[in-house]
C-alpha cells in the first residue's frame, strides 16, 4: 500500500459532485504532481485528501492508517502539511513567529526543526524577525512551506506554490522541494506550471473534470505525445 | 410562534393585517383602560416613529447602511419649523443676520480655496492648506462672534436668537427634511464607499455633533435656553380656541360630551389624521419606488455588491442618494415631532433613545419591509413608553417580599431603567431567533 | 516675552491633561482594535462595557471603604479593580456565550455582528443604570496631587502654577504599566503570539492548530480588563457618569479608526492623537499669547472651539483620515 492512499475520491461542496473517483497515491520520500487544464478539480482534489472536504464515497489512509472521518487539524497531527495557495502566512508576524504558530500544535523543542528550516531557506533565516508580509512573493511561499514543515509533516501538500512568482524563484522553490522529498518527505502538489511540475515529479496525475485521465511517472507522462499534445502545449 | 425563518414568514397574507389589527387591539386597550388621550398621545408619537423607522428602513433595508447618528437628523430636522415657522425677532437679522452669513461665505470660500489648493498645488501643498484653513477660520470667526454677541444680546429673556421666517409651520417639514438630506450629503460623500463600519462610526459622529450644535448655538435656537411656543400645522387649533369656539361648544353639547376633554382629542386626532396622511403618502412612494427598477437595482446592490460593481453600477452613487433620501425622511419626522411637542428642547435628544430606538424598531418590524417599519415603530413606541410604568410595577412585585430598605429603595427607584435592559433583550432575541423581523421582506 | 511661564500654562492646561486623556483613551482604543481584529466587528458595546467595569469597581471602592481598608495615599479604586475585571470579564464572557457565538458559528456578516453589540449595549447600559444609578460620581480617594498648585509655585517662582493631581499621574503610570504588559503578552507568550496569528490569518491559525474558543476568550478577558481599567481611570480623573461612558465610544472609535483598526500601536498613537487635539482645540490660548506676545491684548479667549464641542475635533480628525488614509495611519485591517 502506498504512503498517502486516497483511492476512489467522490464528492463536492454543494449537492453536485466536483470529484468522480478520483485516486491520488504518493510513495514514501516521493513528489506526486496534480496537473491537468483550470477547473479540472486539482485543487478540490488536495482538499479532499487534506480533509477540508465532505467526501460520499472514497478512503484515505496515511500510513496505512484510515484517516477518511478526520478533520485537517486533526489530519495536521497525523503528519499531514498543507501549504494553501493564497494567505498562506501570517502576514503582521515575523518569519520566525510564523514558524513558530506553524508549530503550535508541537509540546517538545522544536528548534532543531526550525533550524534545519533555516538551513533549507538560508534566506529565511537572514529575514527572521521581518515580518512576513514584507517580504517578496518567492520568499513568502518559502515562509509558507517552511510553515508546513514545523510540524515535522511525513507528507507535504503544496497547492500550486508557484502561482505568481517568476520563472527564476518558481525553479528556486522547485529545488527545494525535491530537497525537502530527499529528506523522506513525500509530497503531493498541485501545478500550473505542469512541464516544469512533471519534470520533478516522481508521479504524474492528470486530472479532468475532477476525474483521473491519465496516471504514470512524470516521465512518463512528458514522453506521451497525447499527454503532450492535449495538455502540455505541444 | 415558531422560532425558525421560514416559519417566521408564516401566516402568509393575512400576516400582516393581523399584526396591525392586534396592534389597534393594544392601542384599544391602552385607551379602554387609561383614556383616548393617553392612547392618542402614544398614537401621534407612534406615527412619527413609524416615519423615523421608514427612514431608517430605507438605508438598512435597501442599502445595508448602518446610519448611527439618526437622532442628528432628527434635531436638524426639528431646526426646520424653528427656523420657518417662528416669528422672526425684531431687529435680529439687522443686528447679526448679515455677519452670520457673511461668516458661512467666508467659510465657504475657505474650504473652496483649500479644495482647489489640494487639486492644484504639488508642493508645500499641506503647509498651504493649512494657512489657508487657519486664516480663513480665524477671519471667519472675527466677523461670527460679534454678530451672534449682537442677536444674543437682543431680549435674552425670550428672544436672543434670529427666531424665524413667520411662514406656515406645514411648510417647515420639507425644510426639516431638506436640512437634514444636506448634512447627509456632507457625511455620506465622505464615508460612503469605506467599510460599512466607518459610516457607522462616522454617523455617530455626526449625529453628537449635530446636537451640540443646536445645544449651543443660541442665536440659532436658543440652545438649552428652549424654543417654546412653535406653531401648529394647519389645519391643527390651539384648544383653547375650540373652546372658545360657539360653533364647536354647540356640536359639543350635541353630543352631549365634555367640552375640555373633547377639544384636546379633536386636536390630537387632528395631528394624527396629519401624520398618517404623511405616512401613507410616504409608504406610496416608497413602495412605488421598491418595486420600481431603481427599487430593484437597489436590492441587487445591497445583496450582492461585488456583482453589482462588476455590472457597472455605481454602488457608492447608489448608496449615497438612499442614505441622503432615508435622512431627509428622518429630517421630516424630526420637523412633525417638534410640530407636535410646540417646542424645541435640544438636550433632549438622547443618541439611546432616538437613534438606537429607531433601529430596534426597524429590527423588530423586518428589515427591508416598509409595512413592517411602520409595524416595528407604532410596536416599539407603545412598548418603550409602557415599559417605564411597568417597570416598576414588575420590580414592586418583585421585591414584595424584600423587607423596606435602602436595596428595597435603590432597586425600586432604578427599575425604569429596566425598559433599557428589555429593549436590548428584545432586538437581541429578534436578531437571533427571527432576523428578518415581524414582516419579513418578501 | 515670558516663554517659561508660557510653557508651564501649555503644560497645566493642555499637556497633563491631555496625557491623562489619551492614556485613557488609547486604553479604551486598545479594547475596541483587539475585539475588531480577532473577533472582525466593530463593538458598540464597548462604552457601555467601561461603564459596567467602572461601576462595579465603584461599588467594591466603596464596599472596601466602609469596611475600612485603604490604599494609602493611592485611591481605594485601584484595589478594588482586579473586582472589577473579573466581574466584567464573567459578564463579557457571558455574553459571548449567549449572544455572539452563535453568530460566529453561522459566519454572520460583520454588521450583523456590529448589530448585535448594540443590543447588548442596551442591555449594559440598563445594567449600569440599574446597579449604579445615572448621578455622576466621584470615586476618587486618596492624595489629591502629586504636585499641587502652591507647591509649584512656592519652588519654581513662577507666576504660572502647575499642578499634577495623582489621579493624572496613576492613570499614565497604570497605563504605561497595562500597554507595557498587553505589548509583552501579545509578542513574547505563546497564547498572545496565537491571537495575532488568529487576527493574522484566520484560516491559516487554525490549519496550525490553534484552538478558536480559547482566542476568542482571552480576547474577551483583555477586552474586559482594557474596558474596566480605561472607565476605572477616567471616573478617577474626572467622575463617573453612565451616560458620559456611552459618549466615549466616539472618541474611542476615533483613535481606533485613526490609529488603524487592529493595530494595538495604532490605538495607543490615536489616543493620544485625539486627547491632544481635543484638548489643544478646546483650550483658551489667551494666557499662553499674552506671556509669548509683548503688549498682546485681546477680548477674545483665543479658544477655537468651546468645550462642548470636543466630539467635533474627535469627528473631523476620523474624517480626515478616512479620506486620505482610510487604512488609518498605522496599517490597520482593509476588511
Amino acid at each position: 500500500m502506498s504512503f498517502l492512499d486516497a483511492s476512489s475520491m467522490t464528492g463536492g461542496y454543494g449537492a453536485a459532485d466536483i470529484l468522480h473517483d478520483c485516486t491520488l497515491k504518493v510513495e514514501k520520500g516521493q513528489i506526486a504532481v496534480i496537473v491537468g487544464p483550470n477547473g479540472a478539480g486539482k485543487s478540490t482534489a488536495m482538499k479532499a485528501v487534506f480533509g477540508m472536504l465532505r467526501l460520499r464515497a472514497g478512503k484515505v489512509t496515511l500510513d496505512g492508517e484510515d484517516i477518511t472521518g478526520l478533520s485537517p487539524q486533526e489530519r495536521v497531527r497525523k503528519g499531514m502539511g498543507f501549504v494553501p495557495q493564497v494567505n498562506n502566512v501570517f502576514p503582521t508576524m515575523s518569519v520566525e513567529e510564523n514558524l513558530e504558530m506553524g508549530a503550535f500544535i508541537r509540546t517538545d523543542d522544536f528548534r532543531d526543526t526550525m533550524e534545519q528550516v533555516y538551513d533549507l531557506f538560508p534566506i529565511l533565516r537572514e529575514k527572521r524577525f521581518q515580518n512576513a508580509g514584507e517580504l517578496s512573493g518567492g520568499q513568502r511561499q518559502q515562509v509558507a512551506v517552511g510553515r508546513a514543515l514545523m510540524t515535522k509533516p511525513k507528507l507535504l501538500m503544496l497547492d500550486e506554490p508557484t502561482a505568481g512568482v517568476s520563472p527564476i524563484v518558481m525553479d528556486e522553490l522547485f529545488d527545494r522541494i525535491i530537497e525537502v522529498a530527499r529528506t523522506g518527505i513525500s509530497i503531493l502538489m498541485v501545478e500550473q506550471n505542469a512541464r516544469q511540475a512533471l519534470e520533478i515529479a516522481d508521479m504524474g496525475y492528470v486530472l479532468v473534470q475532477g476525474a483521473n485521465r491519465y496516471t504514470d511517472t512524470g516521465a512518463a507522462l512528458m514522453a506521451d505525445p497525447e499527454v503532450r499534445r492535449t495538455f502540455l502545449g505541444g | 410562534m415558531s422560532t425558525r425563518q421560514p416559519g417566521a414568514a408564516r401566516g402568509g397574507k393575512l400576516r400582516a393585517p393581523l399584526l396591525f389589527a392586534a396592534m389597534a387591539a393594544l392601542i384599544a386597550i391602552e385607551a379602554a383602560t387609561t383614556g383616548w388621550n393617553g392612547a392618542l398621545v402614544i398614537v401621534n408619537m407612534g406615527l412619527i416613529s413609524a416615519i423615523l423607522a421608514l427612514g431608517v428602513n430605507m438605508q438598512w433595508g435597501y442599502a445595508g447602511l448602518f446610519n448611527t447618528g439618526v437622532v442628528g437628523f432628527i434635531a436638524l430636522g426639528g431646526l426646520g419649523p424653528v427656523l420657518v415657522s417662528m416669528k422672526p425677532t425684531p431687529g435680529a437679522f439687522s443686528a447679526g443676520g448679515w455677519g452670520i452669513l457673511i461668516a458661512f461665505a467666508i467659510a465657504l470660500v475657505t474650504i473652496m480655496a483649500a479644495v482647489w489648493l489640494n487639486r492644484h498645488l504639488t508642493r508645500m501643498k499641506g503647509l498651504a492648506i493649512l494657512a489657508v484653513l487657519i486664516a480663513g477660520f480665524f477671519l471667519y470667526r472675527a466677523v461670527f462672534d460679534p454678530a451672534v454677541a449682537a442677536i444674543q444680546a437682543i431680549n435674552p429673556a425670550s428672544a436672543g436668537y434670529l427666531g424665524g421666517l413667520g411662514l406656515p409651520t406645514l411648510l417647515s417639514w420639507p425644510v426639516g427634511a431638506l436640512l437634514a438630506a444636506g448634512a447627509a450629503w456632507v457625511v455620506g460623500k465622505t464615508a460612503l464607499g469605506l467599510r460599512s463600519d466607518y459610516l457607522a462610526v462616522a454617523t455617530l459622529g455626526i449625529g453628537e455633533i449635530i446636537v451640540a450644535v443646536l445645544k449651543n448655538e443660541e442665536w440659532l435656537d436658543r440652545g438649552v435656553l428652549n424654543v417654546t411656543g412653535i406653531p401648529r400645522p394647519w389645519p391643527v387649533p390651539y384648544e383653547v380656541d375650540l373652546q372658545a369656539d360657539p360653533g364647536f361648544l354647540e356640536r359639543v353639547a350635541a353630543f352631549g360630551l365634555d367640552p375640555v376633554t373633547t377639544s384636546t382629542i379633536t386636536v390630537k386626532l387632528l395631528y394624527g389624521a396629519l401624520f398618517a396622511a404623511v405616512l401613507l403618502v410616504l409608504i406610496w412612494a416608497l413602495q412605488l419606488a421598491l418595486n420600481s427598477p431603481w427599487g430593484r437595482m437597489m436590492r441587487a446592490i445591497r445583496d450582492n455588491e461585488v456583482a453589482a460593481e462588476a455590472m457597472g453600477k455605481n454602488v457608492t452613487g447608489r448608496h449615497l442618494q438612499i442614505f441622503i433620501l432615508g435622512c431627509a425622511v428622518i429630517g421630516l419626522a424630526g420637523a412633525m415631532m417638534i410640530s407636535l411637542d410646540g417646542q424645541m428642547t435640544p438636550s433632549s435628544y438622547n443618541p439611546l433613545r432616538y437613534t438606537f430606538l429607531i433601529w430596534v424598531m426597524v429590527i423588530v418590524g423586518g428589515s427591508g419591509n416598509n409595512w413592517g417599519s411602520v409595524l416595528g415603530g407604532m410596536l416599539i413606541w407603545f412598548v418603550w413608553i409602557k415599559a417605564e410604568v411597568w417597570g416598576p410595577q414588575i420590580m414592586h412585585v418583585v421585591t414584595a417580599t424584600l423587607a423596606d430598605g435602602p436595596l428595597k429603595q435603590h432597586l425600586v427607584d432604578s427599575a425604569p431603567h429596566m425598559r433599557l435592559v428589555m429593549m436590548g433583550l428584545i432586538l437581541l432575541l429578534v436578531l437571533r431567533f427571527s432576523p428578518r423581523g415581524l414582516l419579513p421582506e418578501k | 516675552m515670558d516663554i517659561l511661564n508660557a510653557l508651564v500654562a501649555i503644560l497645566n492646561y493642555v499637556v497633563v491633561p491631555a496625557t491623562a486623556y489619551g492614556a485613557q483613551l488609547a486604553l479604551g482604543a486598545l479594547g475596541v482594535t483587539l475585539i475588531y481584529g480577532i473577533l472582525r466587528f466593530s463593538n458598540f458595546a464597548h462604552g457601555d462595557t467601561m461603564a459596567f467595569g467602572t461601576a462595579i469597581t465603584i461599588l467594591i471602592t466603596w464596599a472596601l471603604q466602609a469596611a475600612g481598608i485603604g490604599f494609602g495615599p493611592l485611591p481605594t479604586a485601584l484595589l478594588a479593580l482586579p473586582f472589577g475585571i473579573a466581574a466584567t470579564a464573567l459578564l463579557v464572557l457571558g455574553t459571548d456565550k449567549i449572544v455572539y457565538s452563535y453568530y460566529r458559528k453561522v459566519r454572520a456578516a460583520p454588521v450583523v455582528l456590529t448589530m448585535v453589540s448594540v443590543g447588548v449595549m442596551f442591555v449594559m447600559n440598563g445594567l449600569t443604570r440599574v446597579l449604579i444609578g445615572v448621578d455622576e460620581i466621584k470615586f476618587a480617594d486618596g492624595a489629591r496631587f502629586l504636585i499641587s498648585a502652591q507647591e509649584f509655585k512656592k519652588a519654581t517662582g513662577l507666576a504660572e502654577p502647575l499642578a499634577i493631581r495623582s489621579t493624572q499621574a496613576i492613570t499614565v503610570v497604570t497605563a504605561a504599566l497595562v500597554v507595557a504588559a498587553l505589548f509583552w503578552f501579545l509578542a513574547k507568550t505563546r497564547t498572545g503570539k496565537s491571537m495575532r496569528a488568529f487576527s493574522d490569518n484566520e484560516d491559516l491559525a487554525l490549519l496550525s492548530g490553534i484552538n478558536p474558543s480559547r482566542v476568542v476568550a482571552m480576547t474577551w478577558i483583555i477586552a474586559a480588563a482594557l474596558a474596566t481599567i480605561a472607565g476605572t481611570l477616567y471616573g478617577l480623573d474626572k467622575s463617573f457618569k453612565a451616560f458620559n461612558y456611552f459618549q466615549l465610544l466616539l472618541p474611542v472609535f476615533a483613535a481606533a479608526i485613526v490609529g488603524g483598526l487592529g493595530n494595538p500601536l495604532g490605538a495607543i498613537a490615536g489616543g493620544f492623537i485625539i486627547a491632544y487635539s481635543e484638548v489643544a482645540v478646546t483650550y483658551a490660548w489667551k494666557k499662553v499669547a499674552i506671556y509669548l506676545i509683548p503688549g498682546f491684548q485681546s477680548d477674545s479667549l483665543l479658544q477655537l472651539l468651546s468645550t462642548e464641542y470636543k466630539f467635533a475635533v474627535s469627528f473631523t480628525i476620523l474624517i480626515i483620515v478616512l479620506l486620505f488614509k482610510p487604512t488609518g495611519l498605522f496599517k490597520g485591517k482593509s476588511v
